[in-house]
């Protein structure tokens, strides 16, 4: 019945891991890709408002059935329990329900046929809001994938790409804005509140990610992007500043020579000293391996830094915590300055459209490679060779033997054949919808990236990472803003105390803070808490971690190429994909004759 | 169901162009566009030769220029047919013809940004056009600079727009605001601000009439300028190694320009001559200099004081004007292209008679920074102070400190300023002789100033690492001069000034050049022992000192010389006491 349950595939992977997917498809691998979600790139994923409102009512169904039937002789069944990775979901609706009636029809005159689905509507339908998304999202990147990319070497960033297209185009300074028609009233100043009912019928407009994550310039992902030309599926925005809490206030972090001259809160004296004391941590020095092992906060006081600095470079630069070690600390301060200046003046890009995006391209780069998708379709076991100890196929949700001679799997689904049980660590994420920057300045379209050292003793470190509109993430007049630490607790009780603090909220009461509209929290489980290795498990079953806690991809990537070497010691990782302009499409020779037809891909190169 | 997604759009056979295939191709592109041109660059100069004006001409100067907007040629070719359409054409017309015309340039600034041609030609056609959009000028200046901040085809493209669009001073104050915050690093946009501020606010208005016309009027107000100390000093101490924020910085502390004007006149009885000093390196025309002597105007031949200096004439009484003692003589020099004149009175007994302006009054040496008001000048010293702290290398800082303590008080500071002209060359030593110059200089400046509160015609700097001389106009009544063991190594021309030196000390230099000895009427004992004078030649200048008595030599290489002593007294006949 299903032409990819008669092949042997060389890989069948499941849930997100598309980056190790790309790599085996770009080097001629057969990829079989399952999902049994919905979407795409599992705890990696985005959804639009709508989309997330209904995978907080999806969270955690499962159910063990008996396969025994389908086994063949010297075969052995290991049961893929799917556990989630969420827990303690809490949703707050800090804005009305209802809309008013003379402003919803005042507002529907200005929105497109498209988007009028009412909210009940977009409610019971969720199937097809999603299909149609897809489409729309295949669509959008295949109008990317037309653009010729313009080198080897460069992403395109869309304020550069846009200032040198108006240009040709004259005077048109508002070219950034995106086009999504502003409705009048939230425009206005005075601020009108948004409603729920606002929120639903935009939902479209909103990319809300499960992970909150910023890519480093210097980072492996950009790296890679580049090396595999995947980043000509995307698009990017520079983060464009990096702020701080501290003493009760938000403010700029002067990270690099113009932040630093232009900054108002340091004295000319505390420019110098900073200006020396990140110059002067590019090169290694003696005095610096002295401190090895004592905390970084120790070195950076006998530097005679001063408070304000001392906050700026151990919270916000190096992005550490009090009794970080020096070497780290320092570590972490060069990777940040080796990063500025690369594309912008914070180290920090972030993907339009949401980080959702990123599994997605390499998604595309699979497919364009002849990986073959299928979503809400899920595993249940894995077949084992018992002579071999090695897998030699799955099964799937409905039943069906899928032969394979590689597997890649989540780590999740096999906890219970872990070696050592250690306790799962989790994250505490919150996202917030709302009304208006915590930093306010000339321009409304600010991306912000804000450290927040522990409010209290043995509180975590926050960071959050405030979108607006511009990165296509949420809809106009709101701003949408992901909130990350490891758990100490639950979510809420990590991180509700510093919203009401910082965000004005119903508890809040404090007028003039940018307010919640919406509010979730939920804790992930954290993926570098987990070993990937010291698992029972055939020796072709490989298994990848879900979404860490910090800030950058590293860990994602570094996995994901150990994986891929290990199925494939001897191939490139991701070796750069063609130009479009170089690719010859054979246009009428080949039409889809059948499922048994090879992925014809001939590279001359 | 289940739903299988294809992200593959049509199956499709990937087949990439070798990089020969490819390489070939272009190449091919490219000879075809060249043969094109070269077809193309010949009927073009024979249709210019021709005169012909037409809508084809400017279509193909167009695809040449496109390819290439840096041939001049074709440019004006192209203002030809231009202002030919001009003529034959509605005003509409023309106006459409022009805005095509810009779009067409910026395509050729995309080639090219920093074409001479494309921006030139885009400046006739802002020009020439009948109904221009010069906000769209200044927007497109914005995009370029913003591109690139310093292209200076840009800013003077800018300048023009906003002198034809009438932009407000203080809008362009705040662009290179803009600028300067994005990259101070930027020294067209501080000099662009230079030339915007003293526009906007100047104190030219609350001065009196009498003042507001003297070279200070161009001054900022005080409240403006502590707003900029406080900018250029967010820069310097941001980055202390970039020049921009310091060249800014003394331009803001200002350079006092000396108005020109007679600042010496010296009367001789014996040599009825009369010399005369500008306050500023001048050259004046024979002609602007007038004479009056008794109350008569004398015509008399002003000539230079030596062949190589032209700077400050003297001339000669015609003889027997002024040589009986017993009379006493009133002289006024006037200097007609400034109104400056200077007067002196020869009395009776006297031989001599001059008039000079102090060193102290004039503030002569403080000119590098002196109009800021000390107050200013004491908490900029203090913090820079601060920055050489914390950065006690860093020679933009140093030097500045220099320049600030001299403009306060240069004589308590040169001990300091001794050592901060040290470290500079140490930290610095591919400028050592530059700074070893600017310290000479200064050294001399303290001397003549202690000469002055001594009131004594002794001018004395031994042993004080001099390199160079200067200021030597303001040494023209010294009748001593003590110049040993310095590292001088010529005297040069403008020595020439002393018109009243006596004794010149000048051993242990390295001087091997005395062209400045020239015709010095009252010089008798020239010391010149352990330098490395070489040959007779060199010292051919002296025999133009009639007085010439006594003359040291020793330890010169002129000396091992055969016959040297024959020679000399041959060379240098009134020489007795000669040292060799």
């Amino acid at each position: 019945m299903c032409f990819y349950s008669k092949r042997e595939y060389l890989i069948v992977i499941f849930d997100h891991i598309s980056v190790v997917a790309a790599a085996c498809s770009r080097v001629g691998q057969r990829v079989l890709h399952l999902d049994r979600r919905s979407y795409y790139a599992a705890n990696w994923a985005s959804f639009t408002f709508n989309g997330l409102l209904s995978w907080i009512q999806q969270q955690q169904v499962s159910e063990t059935q008996d396969w025994c039937d389908l086994l063949e002789e010297g075969e052995e069944l290991i049961q893929l329990s799917s556990q989630s990775s969420i827990r303690n979901l809490q949703v707050f609706t800090y804005t009305s329900k209802e809309d008013e009636v003379e402003e919803a029809s005042a507002d529907s005159v200005n929105t497109t046929e498209e988007e009028q689905h009412g909210p009940g509507e977009t409610r019971c339908a969720v199937g097809s809001e999603r299909l149609s998304q897809e489409v729309s999202r295949t669509h959008h990147s295949l109008q990317h994938m037309e653009i010729p990319a313009e080198g080897f070497c460069s992403l395109n960033i869309s304020p550069i790409f846009q200032s040198q297209a108006t240009i040709t185009e004259g005077a048109e300074p508002e070219a950034e804005q995106p086009q999504s028609p502003a409705i009048p009233s939230q425009s206005e100043p005075s601020r009108k509140k948004i409603s729920f009912a606002q929120l639903e019928k935009e939902g479209r407009r909103f990319n809300i990610d499960l992970v909150s994550k910023l890519m480093y310039s210097r980072g492996s992902l950009v790296e890679l992007l580049i090396k595999s030309n995947v980043s000509r599926y995307a698009e990017f925005k520079k983060v464009s500043r990096i702020l701080t809490y501290r003493n009760g206030e938000v403010e700029q972090v002067p990270c690099t020579r113009a932040d630093v001259f232009a900054s108002r809160q340091l004295s000319v004296v505390e420019k110098r000293k900073l200006m020396r004391f990140l110059t002067s941590c590019i090169e290694e020095k003696d005095d610096q391996s002295a401190y090895n092992g004592r905390p970084y906060l120790e070195f950076l006081r006998d530097q005679k830094l001063g408070e304000n600095l001392q906050h700026f470079l151990l919270y916000s630069i190096a992005m550490v915590t009090e009794d970080t070690p020096t070497e780290v600390g320092l570590a972490s301060t060069r990777n940040f300055l080796r990063c500025l200046g690369r594309y912008g003046n914070t180290p920090f890009l972030f993907p339009l459209y949401g980080l959702g995006e990123i599994p997605q391209c390499f998604c595309r780069m699979c497919a364009v490679f002849g990986g073959i998708y299928c979503l809400r379709h899920s595993l249940r076991c894995l077949l084992l060779d018992t002579a071999t100890n090695r897998c030699k196929a799955v099964i799937d949700s409905r039943g069906q033997r899928i032969s394979c001679s590689h597997v890649l799997l989540e780590e999740n689904y096999v906890h219970e054949r872990k070696n050592v049980a250690t306790p799962p660590r989790f994250l505490s994420r919150a996202v917030l919808i709302t009304d208006s920057s915590l930093h306010g300045s000339d321009s409304e379209q600010e991306v912000s990236m804000v450290t927040i050292p522990p409010i209290t003793e043995g509180a975590p470190a926050v960071k959050m990472v405030e979108l607006s509109s511009s990165t296509m993430t949420c809809m106009s007049g709101t701003y949408l803003v992901h909130l990350n630490c490891s758990s100490v607790s639950s979510a809420y009780q990590d991180l509700s105390p510093l919203i009401t603090t910082m965000f004005s909220t119903p508890e809040s009461h404090d007028q003039g803070r940018p307010s919640v509209l919406w509010c979730l929290y939920f804790n992930m489980e954290d993926g570098s808490a987990m070993e990937v290795e010291g698992h029972d498990l055939p020796s072709n079953v490989y298994v990848c971690s879900g979404p860490d806690g910090e800030l950058g991809h590293e860990h994602a990537i570094t996995q994901a190429e150990l994986i891929f070497h290990k199925i494939l010691p001897e191939e490139d990782f991701c070796p750069p994909a063609p130009n479009p302009e170089d690719i010859l499409y054979d246009g009428g020779s080949a039409p889809s004759s059948g499922p048994e037809e090879e992925p014809s891909l001939q590279l001359e190169v | 169901m289940t739903k299988k997604v294809h992200l593959k759009t049509r199956k499709m056979a990937l087949q990439t162009h070798s990089t020969d295939k490819r390489e070939k191709l272009l190449k091919k592109k490219k000879e075809k566009k060249k043969e094109n041109n070269s077809t193309n660059t010949q009927y073009d100069s024979k249709k210019h030769t021709e005169g012909v004006f037409d809508d084809e001409a400017l279509q193909l100067t167009q695809q040449l220029l496109s390819s290439n907007p840096d041939f001049a040629t074709l440019w004006n070719y192209r203002r030809e047919i231009l202002m030919h359409l001009e003529t034959v054409k509605e005003v509409d017309e023309v106006q459409k013809i022009y805005e095509a015309e810009l779009l067409f340039l910026e395509s050729c600034l995309k080639v090219n940004p920093k074409s001479y041609g494309s921006w030139h030609h885009r400046s006739w056609v802002s020009a020439r056009l009948p109904r221009p959009d010069w906000a769209r000028e200044l927007s497109l200046c914005d995009r370029c600079l913003s591109l690139d901040d310093r292209n200076f085809h840009c800013w003077d493209y800018r300048r023009m727009v906003v002198k034809m669009f009438n932009v407000p001073v203080d809008q362009e104050l705040k662009f290179t605001d803009r600028l300067i915050g994005s990259n101070f690093s930027n020294y067209s946009s501080w000099h662009y601000r230079s030339t915007l501020l003293p526009l906007l606010h100047t104190t030219a208005s609350e001065l009196p009439p009498m003042q507001a016309e003297s070279p200070k009027s161009n001054r900022v107000c005080e409240e403006q300028l502590l707003k900029e100390y406080e900018l250029v000093q967010n820069a310097f101490f941001t980055d202390p190694n970039d020049q921009s924020a310091w060249f800014y910085y003394r331009w803001l502390l200002g350079r006092a320009e000396l108005e020109e004007m007679i600042s010496c006149l010296h009367v001789s009885r014996e040599e009825e001559q009369v010399a005369v000093v500008f306050s500023r390196p001048v050259n004046v025309q024979s002609g602007c200099l007038l004479l009056v002597l008794d109350g008569q105007p004398h015509a008399v031949e002003w000539k230079s004081i030596h062949p190589r200096f032209k700077h400050s004439p003297i001339c000669n009484l015609p003889p027997g004007t002024i040589s009986e003692i017993s009379n006493e003589h009133n002289l006024t020099v006037h200097w007609t292209e400034k109104h400056s004149r200077k007067d002196c009175t020869l009395f009776t007994g006297h031989a001599e008679s001059w008039c000079q302006d102090s060193a102290t009054d004039q503030e002569l040496f403080r000119s590098e920074l002196s109009v800021e008001k000390n107050s200013v000048l004491q908490s900029e010293l203090q913090s820079v102070q601060q920055l050489q702290e914390l950065e006690p290398l860093n020679k933009w800082c140093l030097l500045t400190l220099i320049l600030l303590m001299r403009a306060l008080d240069p004589l308590s500071y040169e001990k300091e300023m001794l050592a901060h002209f040290q470290t500079l060359k140490e930290v610095d030593s591919m400028r050592s002789a530059y700074y070893s110059d600017l310290c000479s200089k200064f050294m001399i400046e303290n001397t003549i100033l202690k000469m002055e509160y001594a009131e004594v015609r002794v001018f004395s700097v031994s042993d004080k690492n001099l390199s160079t001389l200067c200021h030597l106009d303001q040494l023209v009544l010294v009748t001593h001069i003590n110049l040993s063991c310095n590292q001088l190594l010529c005297l040069p021309p403008q020595f020439a000034m002393l018109r009243c030196l006596e004794v010149l000390e000048a051993d242990n230099n390295s001087i091997g050049n005395l062209e400045g000895l020239y015709h010095l009427p009252k010089l008798e004992a020239v010391i010149l022992k352990d330098n490395k004078i070489a040959t007779l030649a060199d010292l051919e200048p002296l025999t133009s000192c009639p007085r010439l008595k006594r003359l040291d030599l020793r330890g010169n290489p002129v000396t091992q010389l055969a016959n040297v002593e024959s020679e000399l007294a041959k060379l240098l006949p009134s020489v007795l006491d000669l040292l060799l």
